[in-house]
């Protein structure tokens, strides 16, 4: 890859959906646009998408069966410093491991049955403190607009980039606060406006709904904690939001950060990253965030083979995590004095480039 | 009154498959679902101006390939969030293996 630097954006960019970025990105054709996308014969894109039930419903036994077991372990030694890891492990499945899951089951593709989607989503969605409304929606925005200035609302390294926000994400602190906040608000009944703009009206009494129900369970664990005068009941619901989430900023971090902005090519604002099984697994394959962004109706077992399918058509995927924190940190923390800088992505020389008047920056 | 167009021919869609038809300004899906039934609707997700023809076709719903939109394939009707607006639907009738759509 290479890298861009340009001396016209001293001061950093407005982020907000509602102000003049997203004026400007509307007038420059970024809202909704056409995006590159790798041809792929029809049969074979059709059987890319198809949906089963076995692999998710395997996995979601495994996630399910693992958090009762480590949670179950916790509490039997709670007290003993044993019990550390199996909190650690706990944490890291509800807290961490929701992230993949609310993300594809919100995609309607981990299942093929329906319920089984919702099911997992609404779970995976309270576990993580993202409103199952509110995040269809900003997420269906963030795939319209991905990482478009002033329309996407899921950015989550900016630039300049908050490397204080980023470090207190590492136990979800940050993002936490403000899902509180949002859920007090919505609980009342109201939105910010910047919700409002992708949250239609007709969606909006469920979005109140969820928020009085969130926060009724989070009231429940607070009165259980004090009627039992012990830490356990927040230890096993809420608190492993926070201490269980260091993986999901870990990997979601990896997804688009220190990447061009405003471009309407996947390749060149998107990563796709080799991990190990166990890293897959928790991450239902969202390291193929390429193949996700280009084609998000194929389910996350069958991404790998997308990813086999099209690969010759983008930049080399990096060859591990650490090999793409070689570039990430080094690219947000230059990004601080310097926010207009961003890694260019390099297509093969034989892929087909988008064509020079859609490749839009940051002009 | 009725205004049948050839849209093509029933072999040129795979069962449990859609197809895209543009004709005057306007964009068609036209679906061949199991027992070799027709169908046709407005061809843009309702919710964005995606082509479902690139979508999904399961038993008798189509996906858009975006966003997860779903709709009753013959009766249009939107089956969730974020699809919310039905879509148009279209007569179909197959005459000597040809599907002719009436866009009247």
């Amino acid at each position: 890859m290479s890298s861009a630097a340009a001396p016209r954006m001293a001061a950093g960019r407005d982020y907000s959906l509602v102000g003049a970025e997203a004026r400007r990105a509307e007038e420059r054709g970024l809202a909704s646009a056409t995006w590159y996308t790798t041809p792929i014969p029809r049969k074979q894109l059709k059987e890319l998408m198809r949906r089963k039930d076995g692999p998710a419903i395997r996995d979601t036994a495994l996630w399910i069966g693992a958090l009762i077991l480590f949670g179950s372990a916790g509490v039997l030694l709670w007290g003993h410093w044993v019990a550390v890891p199996f909190f650690i492990a706990y944490g890291v499945l509800y807290g961490s491991a929701s992230d993949s899951r609310w993300h594809e089951c919100g995609h309607g593709t981990a299942f093929k049955t329906g319920w089984m989607n919702d099911a997992v989503y609404n779970l995976a969605c309270f576990m993580i403190m993202r409103e199952p409304t509110v995040w269809r929606w900003s997420h269906t925005r963030h795939h319209t607009d991905t990482i478009i200035v002033g329309r996407d609302p899921e950015i989550s390294v900016k630039r300049p980039p908050d490397i204080l926000g980023l470090l207190l994400n590492l136990f979800a602190i940050k993002t936490t606060w403000f899902a509180l906040g949002k859920l007090v608000l919505h609980a009342r009944g109201r939105l910010n406006a910047e919700e409002a703009t992708f949250i239609p009206e007709m969606e909006r009494h469920k979005v109140f709904r969820t928020a009085r129900i969130y926060l009724a369970i989070l009231a429940a664990v607070v009165i259980a904690c004090m009627a039992l005068h012990s830490w356990i009941p927040a230890m096993l619901i809420g608190l492993p939001t926070l201490y269980g989430g260091w993986l999901t900023i870990v990997f979601g971090v990896t997804q688009h950060a220190g990447l061009s902005e405003d471009v309407l090519d996947h390749r060149l604002n998107s990563r796709t990253v080799y991990m190990n099984p166990v890293s897959r697994f928790l991450y239902w394959n969202m390291n193929y965030h390429v193949e996700h962004h280009m084609f998000p109706m194929v389910p996350y077992h069958a991404l790998p083979a997308l990813h086999e399918a099209i690969k010759a058509e983008c930049p080399p995927a990096y060859p591990s995590l650490l090999a793409a924190y070689r570039e990430i940190i080094p690219a947000v923390l230059r990004q601080r004095r310097d926010p207009d800088y961003h890694v260019i992505r390099v297509l093969p020389a034989t892929a087909t480039a988008l064509p020079a008047d859609r490749l839009a920056t940051a002009a | 009154m009725s205004e049948w167009i050839e849209a093509c021919a029933a072999d040129d869609i795979e069962e449990e498959d859609v197809i895209r038809f543009d004709h005057g300004g306007v964009t068609l899906a036209i679906y061949r679902l199991e027992n070799d039934r027709f169908f046709a609707t407005g061809g843009l997700c309702t919710h964005e101006n995606v082509h479902l023809a690139d979508g999904l076709v399961m038993g008798k719903t189509i996906e858009c390939p975006k966003h997860n939109g779903r709709f009753d394939i013959p009766t249009g009707q939107a089956k969730g969030a974020p699809a919310c607006i039905n879509l148009k639907t279209y007569p179909v009738k197959v005459e000597a293996g040809r599907v002719l759509v009436d866009l009247a």
